[in-house]
This record gives structure tokens, sequence and C-alpha cells, in this order.
């Protein structure tokens, strides 16, 4: 068994960003752009940039770093306008990376010892002097190496040998570097001293520990370290901020706690400010700033800190200006309370008044500033000298000024939201919709349900009737200067007709076309006349009006028209092919003619490429299954150059030009796509790529998509084929050279179409219009480059688990939140706070913002209701920013519901593509009880009904874990609605739920209980201690049960009917901290664990044949083998995918695709395994790996091997997003690795190809 | 044989210096789960999913995630026990 494991989603959550000037500005005298550096969960490394034109953020480029990545810091050498990368990983070293082109690329990468994250790996910290002399790399404790940086000769960044920094048994929890101007650089970190805490058994050490800021110098002149200051902080600090130092500021550092902030420096006495805090916030509860960015202008400098509750504080100091001998000092901090956000785990200010707030879940966002919170009723806190006041949050409540929540933020405005899955909880794959549902948590009701669809998604523009059918239909500019289109051509069966693009659309008749017989093609020339090809000839229509006519010989119809600015094609019956020019005067001349004696079934001149005078070549398909490239040179006019067997009829055939060669694109009868290179200079055909589309021939329309030429390719189902690259990173000039691997073909989220050409107006710069039975569809794609387009319902909680019920398309989501009201008690305590009576229909101006959660209260819990964001629309312009709710004081306070979503609602086209989800029963629990499993479950003697179980817990606590009973629902399903039945108390957390043989089994902590349905409760059968901890997940086939434990992998389990017990017969010997499993065969399993490996798990066959053997009941008594069950699992594939996964299915993705795992993960990703075809395709995936981890250049100089086997070793897996990068090598390595593979790189890159589009 | 016996324990001394955490013939079982906790602990806040999967498990922000287990290394055991032959 041998897998291929790709990535089909990258995951989209961020660890942290960095802002600065990244790309090198080779054009010297532009003004310096806007970036953003993102590490993403999975270890990509993306370059963001914010669009001036759009304003939403685009991709510049990005890297695989195939290793965790913990930190980053930018770095630029003093006096350069140039940002590099300082990259803390677990690769065991230090990576200064520079982006070029499309790309990181390493400058340097220093090691220095041991990889992973342990706690005395440096990297968990990066801290880089403001006057880029020095940096500073921490590990979570003790060690600390100081690099010195320097340039040479041609201004590139230089790295020293390490300098030690190093303090035995203390911990680490931030590092700066302190802006001190020119004078020695220094690095301040926040440390904790564990030395006498583990010595004394007494704890007053533990107590009496303090929490140290120190100050590290690097004295530049001996090349040495050294600990210049250290002075105790308050015990609860966790960030540091640098103030800047030198000419603009005093130098120092803002040290961030619970409650609290504090202005400190070497010499200067501690100014201490609390933060504001929310109305209703606990005082119980500390507030932990866990977020900052920091502003600097030329005569201004102001920080933003964050809440983890989402709170925005600007912090800006009062400066008594350096006087001749005295130094600057900090008269006074002043925090006031700014705006209120999701909670994020980095923020970037950019020089354009811009915020980037990487949420910590779910999409991140992109805020305008505007105002920078200097109003006059800003709550403002200022510094308090009380040496009688602690750190705790009673005494930062006394003094702390409190303010309310805005319903939306007042300070900023959000311009863009890139989309993150983030954390995807739970998925299914629907596999008659061709729709993968998602569940995303993010704490609260940013919380999503997600449908995602393969491919590009669609936003319809405009759908109209037209008389009769149309076979075919175009779109002309008016003159070439034009930027859009002046008339649509739609030809029917036997007419013409063409309408004018203006105001509105509408036919016309005084357009010189033709409208008395059907259109062949339609093109403006270069002249600004029209051609018209019709069924008996050609019309020219001039610019100035006059027509010329060309009238087919005899009563030879046209067949098959193709034309482009100057050259017309046209073939009459019987394979006669005539070639027409326009010439110098304006004159459409016939150049040559040939008979070809075939009939043919398609023709395609190309493009005239441009500052050329035509396009070289014309491609001809024919009824006998050929694709012929013939020359257009006049030297050689209409000379075969090459042909090809194409195994069908052409239905359709492009040529088109790419980056670096031209391709010809036939679609075929049979429903293939087919793609042919063709060689520039001699026209042969090579390197032959076929796909299938759909059931209908395929036909290709070319279009103007994004700025670059696109193919839209048109079956059973729309498909879009473009070049990913230059479409998302347009504006760059990117010099890398455009690879095939970034030619996606994707389908389109729409209709099935039948013509397609490109549309331009003003309305919709850059559409399609098509045709569609007898309506004319106007479109316009959204994102490209993405595989899967998303449409989004919002829920009120985290979901946690998705059960699709039977018999319907609809699903059973359940949601539970710790520590967070639910939405009935979040209203009661918002009108408290505003001194309101509670009244729900309460409605004045204040409230009418809230309409979305007062219906909700208004409305019966039991009642279903609609969507929330119908109601949501109705809000006016601004975007709304959802922020989390009042914060309980202590744990154990959960919000949770269940609902029935119908995820797609009926009707076909469009509307069905876009509309949200509907929400057809809404159950709220109430009272801390959290819904933690659910599953569907027909009992064996109740006529097959299907009732639906929900496991919860009340008031739960973790560490240990506690509850105050835990219960199991049973719900009666009456269409939408569910109806308690009865609800059963179990002793421990229910936390997996099975429907198994016409039974119920219940996980109760580690035990599985089978139930039967009684009247007013369930009926216990039979039970079993399965795993020693917790069951975690539960799946069931035949008469087998395979149990995940939390700690302890997974354990099989098997009935036994006539003794009535359930039997562990084989469990695993290596410990997997399970996170998702599922069940691939009888005998095989596959889980995941929660520190991101995969394995595949098997029970050696003759095993599983002695535990099915009916004769005798051995496994009632075998003996234990190794202090666990009798029979141990083999591993057959271990991975580490590099993110925690969350569920895993066995599913199809696409039409006619092969079977696959698929998973989803914390960080948002969507991938899966393929199991390899043959011995072939193994060998061929092992070695080009194996050159694949030798030749290409690891960002960090991570070992991939030991990166894919983190925790297990990686088994008979290869990763296909390593392969995938085949393309990205120089050439003559790919011919290197191709050579060794006895393949040409075209057949390499084919393979790949291939082994994608078997996924999807 | 002798000589390499001495380098081994030479060396020996020179990890356990170096390497925080290595064990000795003579370790307590509250110092090697200690030590086994930091690492975890560690490698929890050097993966960044780990962080998130706890923030979203026990509904907490990552950043009060991190703090805790940060506070956590301090003592993750709790205190040591009482050393024999100091009890009086």
């Amino acid at each position: 068994m041998h897998f291929v494991a790709s990535t089909l989603e990258r995951g989209t959550s961020i660890v942290t960003a960095i802002y600065g000037q990244f790309s090198s500005n080779n054009s010297g005298g532009v003004e310096s752009k806007q970036e953003i550096v993102v590490a993403r969960v999975g270890g990509v490394l993306e370059l963001v940039r914010p669009d001036e034109g759009t304003g939403k953020l685009m991709s510049v480029g990005w890297s695989q770093t195939f290793c965790v990545i913990r930190c980053l810091s930018a770095f630029r050498l003093t006096g350069s306008s140039r940002d590099y990368v300082v990259v803390g990983s677990d690769a065991g070293g230090v990576t200064v990376l520079e982006f070029e082109g499309s790309t990181f690329r390493k400058v340097h990468c220093e090691m220095f010892g041991k990889s992973g994250c342990r706690r005395a790996v440096p990297g968990q910290y990066v801290a880089c002097d403001p006057r880029g002399r020095a940096l500073m790399v921490a590990a979570v404790e003790k060690q600390k190496l100081v690099y010195v940086m320097n340039r040479d000769a041609s201004s590139r960044p230089t790295i020293s040998s390490p300098l030690e920094a190093h303090k035995a048994s203390t911990i680490a929890f931030h590092a700066c570097a302190v802006d001190v101007g020119f004078e020695n650089p220094t690095f301040a970190v926040l440390e904790l001293d564990y030395a006498d805490a583990d010595l004394d058994a007494s704890g007053e050490a533990l107590e009496e520990t303090e929490k140290m800021l120190t100050y590290y110098e690097l004295d530049l002149g001996l090349n040495h370290v050294t600990r210049r200051w250290s002075e105790p902080v308050s015990r609860t600090a966790n960030l540091l901020i640098s103030v800047p130092g030198g000419d603009e500021g005093p130098s120092g550092v803002l040290v961030c706690g619970e409650n609290w902030l504090a202005y400190k420096h070497e010499g200067h006495a501690e100014v201490r400010a609390p933060l504001p805090r929310r109305d209703g916030y606990p005082s119980e509860r500390g507030l932990l700033a866990t977020a900052v960015a920091t502003h600097k202008q030329r005569d201004l400098f102001f920080f933003l800190v964050q809440t983890e509750v989402g709170d925005l504080y600007k912090v800006s100091l009062d400066v008594v200006v350096a006087q001749d001998d005295a130094p600057a000092t900090v008269k006074d901090v002043r925090v006031s309370a700014f705006d209120t956000i999701f909670p994020c785990v980095a923020l970037c200010i950019t020089k354009t008044g811009l915020l980037f707030a990487a949420s910590e879940f779910g999409d991140a966002g992109l805020f305008q500033f505007q105002g920078i919170g200097d109003d006059e009723d800003a709550v403002v806190s200022r510094a308090v000298h009380d040496p009688e006041l602690g750190d705790d949050s009673f005494s930062a409540a006394k003094v702390a000024p409190t303010f309310a929540v805005a319903d939306r933020p007042k300070n900023l405005v959000l311009v863009d939201e890139p989309e993150s899955l983030a954390v995807a909880t739970d998925f299914l794959v629907d596999d008659q919709h061709h729709a993968l549902y998602v569940l995303c948590g993010a704490r609260g009701a940013r919380s999503s349900f997600r449908v995602l669809r393969h491919g590009v998604g669609v936003s319809e523009m405009a759908v109209s009737e037209l008389p009769g059918r149309p076979s075919a239909v175009w779109t002309v500019k008016k003159a070439r200067d034009d930027d859009y289109d002046k008339y649509i051509v739609v030809s029917f069966t036997n007419a013409t007709l063409v309408l004018s693009i203006g105001e509105t659309v509408e036919e016309v008749t005084d357009s010189n076309f033709l409208v008395t017989s059907p259109t062949l093609d339609v093109a403006l020339l270069a002249d600004d006349g029209f051609v018209q090809c019709h069924a008996t000839g050609i019309r020219h229509a001039r610019a100035d009006g006059r027509k010329n006519e060309w009238q087919a010989p005899g009563t030879k119809m046209l067949q098959c028209a193709s034309c482009n600015e100057r050259q017309v094609v046209v073939s009459l019956e019987a394979g006669e092919l005539i070639y027409f020019e326009l010439d110098d005067r304006g004159v459409l001349e016939e150049v040559g003619t040939k008979d070809l004696g075939l009939d043919v079934s398609c023709l395609d001149v190309g493009v005239v490429p441009t500052g050329r005078l035509r396009s070289n070549f014309l491609c001809v398909g024919g009824y006998d299954g050929s694709l012929r490239l013939f020359s257009l040179d006049p030297v050689e006019l209409l000379v075969q150059l090459s042909t090809i067997q194409l195994g069908a009829r052409p239905e359709s055939v492009k040529l088109l030009d790419h980056p670096t060669a031209t391709r010809a694109h036939a679609g075929l009868a049979n429903g293939v796509l087919q793609r042919v290179t063709v060689d520039a200079a001699t026209g042969s055909l090579s390197d032959a790529r076929s796909r299938f589309l759909g059931s209908r021939p395929v036909r290709l329309f070319r279009v103007f998509l994004h700025g670059s030429q696109a193919l839209l390719a048109l079956s059973s189902k729309p498909w879009l084929a473009y070049d990913s690259e230059s479409s998302s990173s347009s504006s760059s000039s990117s010099s890398s050279s455009s690879s095939s691997s970034s030619w996606t073909l994707a389908p389109l989220s729409y209709d099935a179409l039948e013509y397609g050409s490109t549309f331009r107006s003003e309305q919709c710069p850059e559409g399609v219009v098509a045709i569609a039975g007898s309506t004319l569809r106007i479109f316009v794609t959204e994102k490209l480059g993405e595989t899967f387009n998303q449409t989004t319902a919002h829920l009120r909680y985290t979901p946690r688990k998705l059960v699709p019920l039977p018999g319907s398309r609809r699903l059973l989501v359940i949601e539970a939140d710790q520590h967070q009201y639910n939405q009935a008690e979040q209203q009661a305590l918002l009108l408290q706070q505003r001194g309101k009576p509670p009244k729900p229909d309460d409605d004045d101006d204040e409230m009418d913002v809230d309409v979305e959660e007062d219906g909700a209260a208004a409305e019966k819990q039991q009642q279903p209701r609609k969507e929330e964001e119908e109601e949501e629309e109705e809000d006016d312009e601004v975007p709304r920013v959802t922020v989390l709710g009042p914060t309980p004081p202590s744990a154990g306070k959960w919000a949770s519901c269940a609902r029935v979503i119908e995820p797609v609602s009926g009707g076909t086209g469009a509307s069905s593509e876009t509309s949200a989800c509907a929400t057809l029963e809404l159950l709220e629990f109430g009272e801390s009880e959290a819904a933690v499993s659910c599953a569907t479950c027909t009992f064996a003697d109740r006529g097959g009904e299907v009732f639906v179980a929900i496991g919860t817990t009340k008031g739960l606590t973790f560490h240990p874990r506690v509850h105050k009973g835990c219960f199991v629902h049973v719900y009666r399903l009456l269409d939408a609605r569910l109806v308690l039945l009865h609800k059963t108390s179990v002793e421990d957390v229910p936390l997996a739920l099975a429907e198994f043989r016409g039974r119920l089994v219940v996980s109760v902590g580690n035990k599985l209980r089978m139930y039967d349905l009684g009247k007013r409760k369930l009926l216990r059968k039979t039970e079993a201690a399965v795993v020693p901890n917790l069951v975690v997940r539960l799946e069931v086939m035949g008469d087998r049960v395979y149990a995940a434990d939390a700690a302890d992998s997974v354990f099989f389990a098997k009935y036994v009917r006539e003794h009535n017990r359930l039997i562990v017969f084989a469990d695993d010997p290596v410990s997997r901290a399970s996170s998702a499993l599922c069940c691939l065969d009888y005998d095989t399993v596959a889980l995941a664990d929660k520190f991101g490996n995969l394995a595949i798990l098997r029970l050696p066959p003759d095993a599983s044949d002695d535990v099915d053997d009916p004769s005798g009941q051995r496994m009632l008594w075998d003996a234990t083998n190794l202090g666990g069950a009798p029979n141990k699992l083999t591993a057959l594939a271990n991975y580490h995918v590099g993110d925690t996964i969350t569920q895993l299915r066995k599913a199809v993705l696409a039409p006619g695709a092969a079977e696959a795992l698929v998973y989803v993960t914390v960080g948002g990703a969507v991938g899966a395994l393929v199991p390899s075809q043959s011995r072939q395709d193994k060998d061929f995936f092992q070695h080009l790996e194996m050159h694949m981890r030798q030749e290409f250049p690891f960002p960090t100089l991570r070992d991939h091997i030991s990166y894919r086997g983190y925790f297990l070793p990686v088994k008979d897996v290869t990763d296909a997003d390593l392969c995938e990068q085949f393309d990205r090598l120089p050439l003559d390595t790919q011919k290197k690795i191709a050579a060794d593979l006895d393949r040409t790189p075209a057949e390499v890159n084919k393979k790949l190809e291939d082994t994608k589009n078997r996924l999807l | 044989m002798a000589a390499d016996r001495m380098n081994i324990n030479r060396s020996w001394e020179h990890i356990q210096q170096k390497y925080v955490g290595t064990g000795h013939s003579d370790m307590t079982k509250f110092e090697w789960a200690s030590n086994i906790h930091r690492e975890s602990i560690a490698s929890h806040i050097g993966h960044h999913n780990m962080l998130q999967y706890f923030a979203v498990a026990q509904g907490e922000a990552v950043g009060r995630v991190r703090y805790t287990l940060l506070e956590k290394m301090l003592q993750p055991c709790g205190p040591p026990p009482e050393k024999e032959g100091e009890e009086t």
C-alpha cells in the first residue's frame, strides 16, 4: 500500500504576521510598497499586499517551507530600503529570507544545533535590532543566541557566528529589541527563573518567584553579550513592546500583562496604567493583552494593544523631551479604548493607514483607519502611582475606567476579509451535489458553516430570455481602442440578432451586420471594421459604413469560420479551405486556398501576437479525428506542418499563446479536452495532455479574464482554464517564468452553458456572456486561483459535529462554546447594562442595530427560524464586525445549540449556487449544557424510524474533567423538527455515539455501552470498558466497533451476540492521541492524532480470520499480549501532515475521481491521500520524492524526511506538495531528475498533473 | 576500553550541561516528570495548531492559552516532594 498525499486547499490560519517592504524595488523612485508577510499553519510563508485599486488584500507569492514556523521578524540593514524576513523555525537554525519574484529565497541559514520545537531549541522568539545591527533568537528556556549582522561590499547582509546569552533554568515569555539609537544593541527578555521553585518543597519559593525584565547588551566593540540590567515586573507580564528611542522617543519597553500595562526602562521609574475594562467584565477575571502593533511616524508614535476578548486600546506616552543632560522621561501612559474587533494573533499597521488583523480563527480582516481615537468621549485610563495596589484583577478593576462595547467599530472600517476555514472541525462530502460541507469554528458568532465547491465561483449579473433558441453569441467593440464592447451578436439557426450595449441592452437594426442569415464568427478587424462570417459568405463592414461582400462560390455553404483582427479562414463543404488577410488598403483579400479532401469539423487561426502582422498557425480539426496544423507564413502558405490523431472527432479547437509556448486545445466529441504544445519554429505537436470534462462534446471559447487569456470549455459542465500565476500576481512584474503547472483547469460553479464570449462593459469590466438554453447569461468569475469557492452561513457557537439526516439533504450540526453566555443570556446582560428593562419588542434607534439578536430572543427557542444573515443583510452599508460577547466569570459556563440545516435550498441555476443555507430547526440547550456528540439511529424494532441522539454534558471543566451531569437526549425527527423523546443520564462524558446493529452505542468515559430505545429512557443492554482513558471517536462496521482513545490509539472490539458481550480483540502498540478516525475497510482504519500525524492501521489477515472464526469462541479467553489485546495492529502508512487533523473521511470529491481519504485540519487546510494505482506509480513517486528532497532549495534547511516523520518515521506516503515543486526547479535540474526517472520533464509534469486530476 | 568509558562519562557530563533535561542515574520521578512536562509544553507552544486546538476546546484566546502554558512551565508537576533526611 502506498499513498500520495496532497494538500487541496492550503491552511489559511495565521501563526504570525509582520509588516515591511520586502520585495526588491528595482524601479527606484517608485513609492515603497506596503507588504505583509504571514506565516501560516502548515509551514507556508506568504507575501500579501493591499491592492491600491480595489483595497483588497492580494497574494503576491508564497513558499512552502516544510517546517514549523514559530516566529517571524522583519529585519532591515541601516540605510537600506528593503526588509528581510528572519524566520524562527523548528529547523534548528536561524534563517534570513528575501522575497524575490514570487517566492522567498534563502539569504542566510545558520544552523545552531538540534531541530524540533523543544524547550531549549532557539527559534521561539526572534528580535531584530531596529537599526539592523544584530538579532537575537531565543528559546522558551535557557538558550538565547545573538548574531551580529553586517553588510558586505555588494550591500548584502552578512551574519556572524552566534554569541551566547544563555541563562539556565529560566523561561522566556517574550523577547524584543530595545530601540537604543546607535548605542550598543540591547534586547529585552521577559524571564521567569524556576530553579528555586524546583528545589523548595514548601511552595514558598514558588510564591516568591518574580518575573524579571532583563536587558541583554551586545557589546559591539568586545563582541560579547552581557546581562546588563534586570528588574522585577508584574508577575502576569507576557508581552513586551519596544518604545522608539534615539531621536524619536524615550526608548525602553512597554510591559503588557494581565490588567496592566507598564513603561519600564533602565534608570527610569515604572509608569503603570490599568487597561480600561468592558462594562460587566468580571473583576475576578484577568484581562490579558495578547497582540500588539506599533505605528511610527516622523513625530508621532502610538501602539495598538489587543486583549484576549478583542478590545483594541490605543497606547500613547507623555514624554518629557530630553534636555542637555537629562534623558527623556515618560510622565504618563495613556491607554484609551479604541475599538473592538475579533481577537487576533498579530496586528500590522501599514504606513497607508490600514490595519491588518490576523484573526486567531476564521477570516482575517483588513481595516481602514477612520480616526485615531482622539475624540473627547474616548475612555482613557492614565498612569496610577499607588504602591499599595496589587497586580491582580480586583485591584485593577477598582481603578480602571469602563467602557461599553460599540456595535460596530468607530475608528475602523472593514475593507477586506480574506477567507479562512480555520478551525475546521468537521466536514462532509456531498457526492450528489459535488460539494464539501465544512464546519468552521471561531469561538462564538464568527463560526460558520461553509459550502465548498471545486472550481471558480461565479456571480450572475443578468439573465434575459431570447426569442427562440440561440446557437452562438459574440461581443465586439466599436473600435480597437475602446475599453468596452459595443454589440452582442446572437446567432440563431436562420437569423442573427444584434444587441447594443449601453445603459440597457437592446436590439439595433442599423449595425451593418447581415441579420437574415446565421453567423459563424464575428470579429473586429485592425481597421476598426467588422468581419462577419455567415452561412453563405463573408461580410466586411468598414468603419466608414462601406460594406464588402464575398460570396462562397456556387451554392456552397460555409461550414466553419475563424477570424481574428487580420486573418479570416473559412472552410467550405468537402474540405475546401479559403484564407483571407487584411491588406494595407483595408481590403480583405483572398490569399490562398487549399483542398483538404476531408470534412472540417472546426478550425482556429489563433490571435495576432502583439507587434506582429499575423498569427503563424492555422489549426484544423477533421471529422476523421485528426488535428492538423498549417502554416500561414507567406513563404509556405497553407503548408501542413504536422498532424496528430486525437481518438475522437474534435468539436472545437483553439490556439492559445502561453508565456512559454503556444498550445493547441481541442475539445473532443467524447467530452475530453486535449492540450498539445506547438513548437513555435517547426510547428510540430508534442506533450499531449487530456482531461475528461463531461458527457457532452467540449466547445472551447477564448475569454479575457483578469488581464490574461483564459479558455472557457463547455461540456455538460462549464470549465475554465486559466493561468493562475498571472492572474494572482498580475500587477507584480514577476520575473519567474510562468510554469506549466500554473495553467489551471477548474469547473465553474454554474449551470451548463452552450456558447460563451468575453463581455466588457462599464458595469462589468471582465465578464462573460453565454447561452444556456434560450437564455442569455452575463456573469463574472470571482477569485481565480483557489481550489474551492465558498458560500458561508453563520452559526451561533463553535460547531462541533455534523451528521447527515437520512432520507433528505439535511444536516444536523451541534454547536458548543465554553466561557460564553448563550444568546438569550447575552441579550439580557446587554439590556441590563444599558439600563433598560429587558423587553424584547423594544425597538428604538439604539436597539435597531441589534435586530438580529433581538429577533432571536423574541422568538421561542423551539421555533424554527430563518437564518440570521437574512436579517443582517438589511443593515446599512457599514460592514459589521462580529465581536465576542460578554465574558462569564468562571469556567464551566457553556453555550450550546443543535440545528438542522438544509445546505442548498431547492431550485436550479445560479440562485441555488449562491443562496445561503437555511436553518430549519434550532434548539438551545441552556443551563451550561453543551452538546458534545450526535448520531442518527434506527432502533431495531421501531419500524425503521430514524431517531436523533445527542450526547450532552453540563458545566464541564477540564484539568481534571469534572461535570455536573451528562445525558443522552433522544429526539424524534418530524419533518425537520426535533422533538425530545427522553433523556438518559450517564455518568461520564459521552464523546461519541454510533448506531450499531439496531442499537445505540454510547461512549461513557472509557466505556462503551449499548442502549435500546425504551419509553421513558434508553435501556442499557451491555457495557464494556474498552479503552484505558477516554473514547473520543467511534466507528462501526459489521459486528465490529472501532474506538479511538484520547491517548492510546485505536481499539478493535467485536460484539459477540450469543454472550451479549463486547470484546476487545486488537489494539495498537503505538500510543496515539487520537483526534480523528475513519474506517477504511473491515480490517483497516485511518487514525489521525493531535500532533498532526496520520496513520493507516491494519489488522493482520490471520488475526482477522481467527476473530471471525464461527466454530470457536477463542477470543473470549484469548490471552493478553504485552499487557493489551491479543492482536496487534500494524501500521501500513505513517505521515506527518503538520497540522492537527480534526476529521477524516473516505470520499470521492468529483465525479469520476478516485476514492480518497480526505481530511480537514485546525489550520483550515483540506487535503487528501490517494492510494497509488500500481507498483510503477509507487516507484515513480518514491524516486521523484527522493530526488526532490535533494534538489529542492528548502528555505529553512529543514530535513524533509524528518519533518514528514516528525513523531513517527514516515512510511509509504509520498508528499505530493513537494513533488509539485518540480516545476519550479531550474530546467537543467528538472532534466537531470527526469533522466534518472527515465522520462522527460514534460512527462514528469504530466504524471503529476494526472495524479492531481485523479483527485478533483 | 577504560579510556572509552572515561570519554563517555565526560561527554555525558557535557551533554547534561548542554541539553536541559538529559537524565542521569540519580534522577527522581519528580525531576523526570517535570522535564517531560516542560518539553511537552514547549512543543505545544511551538506548534501553533496545538494552541488553536486547545483554544477552541477551552473557549479561550490563543494568547491566553500560550500564557497559561508558559506559566505552567514554572512548576508543571506541583511542588517537589520533601527530601528524605531533611525531615526533622
